[in-house]
């Protein structure tokens, strides 16, 4: 690790997380907080819900001899670490593809483990398995579900389309583009109607599918959602009319 | 050092009588730089042949292999196959297969026992695969094909027999990032074969030395090593003259249709004229108004780079036959290929460089006793003074080429992997082979352990990916492929020109929008351009003014508009910026009323206004001018320092004003000056601080973190070095999956490795590349303590076609061209008030009646 390189992180361990930069989402009849870092904090549960961390994304293409920067999963655990650390949940639930692969946990490197086992027993930690990593090792710590159903929602990986009750859902990896100061933004996002909402991948490497893609039509009838762009530092409702494609 | 040529008597000599009965034969006689090239062979000396056009200068190069060859002892029946004797390497593999086509002649005309075959992309892999077991006495290529041969397995005792290698065109590959990965090659090639002979072919260039240089092994920096140089009669000087019209001559725009009634004589008046223009969309445009005015039924085609290659054949094939009597081009016709009997060539627009001026003026005439005619249209009167600056440097012989800078990391990197596909290496001795090429004779050591490692393993500085690396140091001190899969991947995504990805341009109905499988197929776009605009935004397409509906896929969907202007001005892809050479001779001709006198009088009543109403800067000065108009307040700059200088420049200072809160709404940059404008009177502002040079540092940093500009460059050398891949074994990534994915890796590569390889190599290409900041900094310093503020209580003249570029593109059509005449005079004649001549004003009353619909 070169000079610069240590700089930098320290700024950023030095960064403090402003947890009102969000806004509150109802879903059902309970208020869930959704913060612009891409986390969702639920707090008559004192949970905190991820989604779609991907850890070891960067490994996984080393494997096929593609070297993206092997900075992805500090990256990602820092950035969580410091949010669960501002937050303080009793609970915390990663809702699935927590890891890039099912040989993932296997890669971690030693202080990346460090990291993730300091994260996982001092909390109540859930894992929701996901299609990238159905298997999760029992030493990871944890508990490792299909999916869990607190105070009438639930909480699984992939969306359904016609779920009983209230959900929460990731999987998609949604973000929004809009048009202003004639120019396009695109950025991760929450998507939200009344009764369904779905995460935004928290990962370094994941990349986003536009709302505006089919896969949403689905899950959201007549297009009844918004978006809440991740900004730097805040969170921007955005009506879907708003959203353009592409 | 430069051969002076040896009477023809002497040297006949050296050429075997076969070869002087079928010059005789032909009523030619062996030129003198022909004949010193095969003196050159006889000492087994590398060359550089510099020649113009017409002057024999293809053959000249193979000469010295088909008189070798001539005597070449036939293989016989179940010997080892001989491999290639002559390696001829050209940029276009068109040009590949058209010095093939020519070669065939001489050899067939005296029965010489050679054969001669192209190698390149198009070639079917069935006949690749036969090449190698049985290679041509003479293989013609690309830079691509040599680095792929190299790669392979064999690569060593394919070119066993490897005398000479022939590098054509080889002043426009030399300043590429194709010129560095064929300089790799042709090390490689040296260590195989130590007494290789390189001959490098080119135009005149303005400092030959580095090409001789270039061509050689480099084992001193501090002392170069230099080929022979050979330069070739230039024969006639050039008949070039720019064009009166009589018509009025435009402020601003690049369409030049005053000129076409001018331009379609012309082309009446001699049997074939190749018309060149700056970008593809002029081209359509000048083909359309030709056609519009072909009374006569003129052979006019149109040949440009987005045309299907079927449909571009076409028209070769009609020019070598003759049978058409004019072509409007782009730089797609500006290389050597023999097209036949052209006896004029129009330049439409500024040439943007002397140089690229006398190549493509070197399209005209073969015979190179006899003057080319050329004619120069300007479009506008920058333009004037442009092509009067250009057609000066040509008369003179001076040249602008640029020079070659250092060769790039990533395309470093592509070669060491090929080396490794070949054999395993030690980096002992490829560094020192490296070292050699001219372009990376600087390298240090430590630069090329950082590209090593890589190549291995992604070149982090946090070492995780050890046991995945794609080559590996063994035991025995040398660095060997772990899989052949590595090398399989490494053949697929081969070479330095990445595509842009496009999207088709599909017409739709606004009703429908995106709804629509079908639609007709306008052309196709870059997709960056389709990233900048929104659903309902307007832009200028294929000579019509369209209403984006969505994007799909690989589609853009497009509506008709009623709309009178478009949005968004359009893309103005593939334009070339305005030389360095060429910008300082417009600023000293600004400077010098009394080199006025050859411009048109047009121009010089411009010019003799702005100096009545405002200044002219002299030659090393930077003038700028303030002044309000319509609720608005302006600011021009004149720095003559080229297009994306300047974007670059409007970029910064809008951030710059916008942190001083003088609320700044846009920018407008062309060639030759920049205009600001805003809310806020900017006339009492401190130009010397604001023009800074410590605009570059911070404001840089801080834009180009976000920059979709660097992210691009950034995804180009991602590609180039390997890091990720286009093609895997059995699929394809899209162009957009790529694009995305460069980003996020971009953005965590900047936050924990800054200084990473691929971040160096990016901003090596954004500094002279898209950019040109390496420019913009040398005007900074230039400018600096030497600028000139004008404020004003109304419009300059010179800020004329500034102040007409800004929101206008020309668009076809003629209420559209109406309403942008009238919108501009009243601005001229602001800008020129009283100064306006009775004359100026006749013709414009006159131009008006013309376009004015007869009444009744």
């Amino acid at each position: 690790m070169n000079a610069s390189h240590v700089a930098k992180m320290d700024a950023k361990d030095g960064e403090l997380i402003d947890v009102s930069a969000g806004l509150p989402i109802k879903l059902g009849d309970q208020t869930l907080f959704a913060h612009a870092a891409g986390v969702l904090y639920w707090p008559d549960q004192e949970t905190l819900i991820v989604s779609d961390l991907h850890l070891e994304k960067g490994s996984s293409f080393a494997t096929k001899q593609v070297f993206l920067p092997p900075y992805d999963t500090a990256a990602t655990l820092d950035q969580l670490s410091r949010l669960i650390k501002a937050f303080k949940p009793q609970r915390v639930v990663a809702l699935g593809d927590s890891f890039h692969d099912g040989e993932g946990p296997d890669r971690l490197s030693i202080k990346d483990q460090l990291v993730l086992t300091t994260l996982v027993t001092g909390t109540e930690w859930i894992w929701i398995s996901g299609n990238h990593d159905p298997d999760l090792p029992d030493h990871l710590g944890g508990r490792v579900m299909e999916e869990i159903v607190i105070g009438n929602i639930t909480l699984r990986h992939e969306p359904t389309e016609s779920p009983k009750n209230t959900e929460v859902a990731g999987h998609l990896h949604p973000c929004a583009r809009i048009r202003g100061r004639g120019r396009t933004i695109r950025s991760r996002c929450f998507v939200a109607s009344s009764t369904r909402l779905i995460m935004p991948a928290f990962g370094a490497f994941t990349g986003g599918l536009n709302v505006r893609d089919a896969a949403f039509d689905a899950l959201f009838p007549g297009g009844q959602y918004h978006a809440y762009m991740l900004g730097s530092k805040k969170l921007f409702p955005i009506a879907n009319s708003s959203c353009l494609p592409g | 050092m430069t051969q002076s040529l040896d009477p023809i008597s002497q040297n006949l000599t050296k050429l075997p009588p076969a070869f002087l009965a079928w010059f005789a034969a032909k009523g030619w006689s062996p030129r003198a730089h022909q004949l010193a090239l095969l003196e050159k062979a006889a000492a087994q000396k590398s060359c550089l042949l510099i020649a113009p056009t017409g002057a024999g200068k293809t053959l000249a190069g193979f000469l010295p292999s088909l008189v070798d060859l001539k005597d070449r002892p036939k293989r016989k029946l179940g010997a080892m196959k001989q491999g290639v004797h002559t390696l001829y390497v050209s940029p276009l593999k068109s040009l590949a297969v058209d010095i093939a086509r020519n070669l065939e002649a001489p050899i067939a005309e005296m029965g010489l026992p050679i054969t001669v075959e192209t190698r390149t992309g198009d070639t079917p892999s069935s006949k690749r695969q036969r090449q190698k077991l049985n290679p041509p006495d003479i293989m013609l290529t690309t830079p691509e094909q040599v680095a792929l041969l190299l790669a392979s397995k064999d690569a060593d005792r394919f070119f066993d027999n490897l005398t000479t290698v022939i590098v054509d065109e080889i002043h426009t590959m030399v300043t590429s990032k194709r010129g560095d990965l064929l300089a790799l090659g042709l090390a490689r090639l040296r260590t195989f074969r130590p007494h290789v002979r390189m001959v490098g072919l080119s135009a005149t260039v303005s400092n030959p030395n580095e090409l001789c240089q270039w061509l050689v092994t480099q084992d001193d920096p501090e002392e170069p090593r230099e080929a022979d140089l050979v330069v070739a009669d230039g024969g006639a000087l050039p008949d070039i003259s720019i064009l009166t019209s009589e018509e009025r001559l435009p402020w601003s725009g690049h369409s030049a249709r005053h000129a076409m009634g001018d331009i379609y004589q012309q082309i009446k008046a001699h049997n074939i004229t190749l018309v060149f223009v700056n970008t593809r969309s002029q081209a359509e445009m000048v083909f359309q108004q030709l056609w519009h005015i072909n009374d006569d039924n003129l052979a006019i085609a149109l040949h440009h780079g987005s045309l299907d290659v079927s449909q571009r054949r076409r028209v070769e094939a009609a020019m070598v036959d003759g049978t058409l009597r004019a072509v409007v081009c782009t730089a797609t016709l500006d290389m050597g290929i023999d097209w036949g009997d052209v006896d004029l060539v129009i330049t439409v627009g500024a040439p943007k460089g002397a140089s690229r001026l006398a190549q493509r003026i070197g399209r005209a005439n073969h015979r190179m006793d006899e003057p080319s005619k050329a004619l120069l249209v300007p479009a506008n009167r920058f333009e004037v003074m442009e092509c009067r600056a250009a057609l000066d440097a040509n008369y003179i012989g001076d040249q602008d080429t640029p020079p070659i800078v250092d060769g790039a990391l990533d395309v470093l990197a592509q070669h060491i992997l090929g080396v490794a596909c070949f054999s395993p290496f030690k980096a002992d001795a490829l560094y020192l082979e490296i070292r050699q090429c001219f372009p990376y004779r600087n390298l240090t050591r430590e630069m090329f352990d950082k590209a090593i490692d890589f190549v291995a393993t992604g070149g982090y500085s946090l070492k995780a990916y050890e046991r995945y690396a794609k080559i590996k140091l063994t035991v025995d001190g040398t660095w060997r492929l772990t899989h052949p899969r590595v090398a399989q991947q490494y053949r697929m995504n081969i070479g330095t020109i990445v595509e842009m990805p496009l999207l088709n341009v599909r017409l739709t109905s606004a009703k429908r929008g995106t709804n629509t499988r079908g639609g007709r197929v306008l052309g196709q776009v870059e997709e960056y351009f389709v990233d900048t605009l929104a659903p309902g935004d307007t832009f200028l397409f294929a000579g019509q003014i369209l209403k984006l509906e969505g994007v799909r896929e690989a589609d853009a969907f497009v509506s008709k508009t009623s709309a009178k202007e478009p949005k968004v001005p359009s893309y103005a892809g593939g334009k070339f910026p305005l030389s360095t050479y060429l910008a300082d001779r417009v600023r000293s001709m600004l400077a010098d009323p009394e080199s006025w006198k050859t411009l048109p009088d047009q121009v010089q009543e411009w010019l003799t206004m702005q100096q009545a109403v405002s200044v002219l800067p002299k030659r090393d000065q930077l003038l700028i001018e303030t002044f309000p108009r319509n609720d608005r307040f302006y600011l021009m700059a004149y720095p003559f320092e080229g297009r994306l200088a300047h974007q670059t420049l409007g970029m910064l200072l809008t951030r710059r004003l916008e942190r001083l809160r003088m609320r700044p709404l846009g920018f407008v940059a062309t060639d030759y000056a920049i205009g600001v404008w805003g809310l806020k009177d900017m006339k009492h502002m401190d130009m010397g601080a604001l023009f800074h040079e410590d605009m570059l540092g911070d404001d840089l940093e801080d834009w180009l973190a976000d920059s979709v500009l660097l992210k691009r460059t950034f995804r180009y050398c991602a590609l180039i070095s390997g890091l990720i891949e286009k093609n895997y074994p059995g699929k394809e990534k899209t162009g957009r999956q790529v694009t995305m994915s460069t980003d996020l890796i971009y953005d965590v590569l900047r936050d924990h490795e800054p200084d990473h390889l691929l971040l160096q190599a990016t901003w090596a290409d954004a500094a002279r590349g898209l950019l040109d900041v390496r420019r913009l900094s040398d005007m900074l310093s230039r400018i600096s303590g030497r600028i000139v503020h004008n404020s004003l209580e109304r419009i300059s003249p010179l800020a004329v076609p500034i102040m007409l570029e800004i929101g206008k593109e020309p668009i076809i059509g003629e209420a559209n061209d109406m309403i942008l005449a009238e919108a501009s005079d009243a601005i001229i004649a602001e800008a020129m008030g009283d100064f306006e001549t009775a004359e100026a004003v006749r013709d414009r009353q006159q131009e008006k009646k013309r376009e004015r619909k007869p009444r009744g």
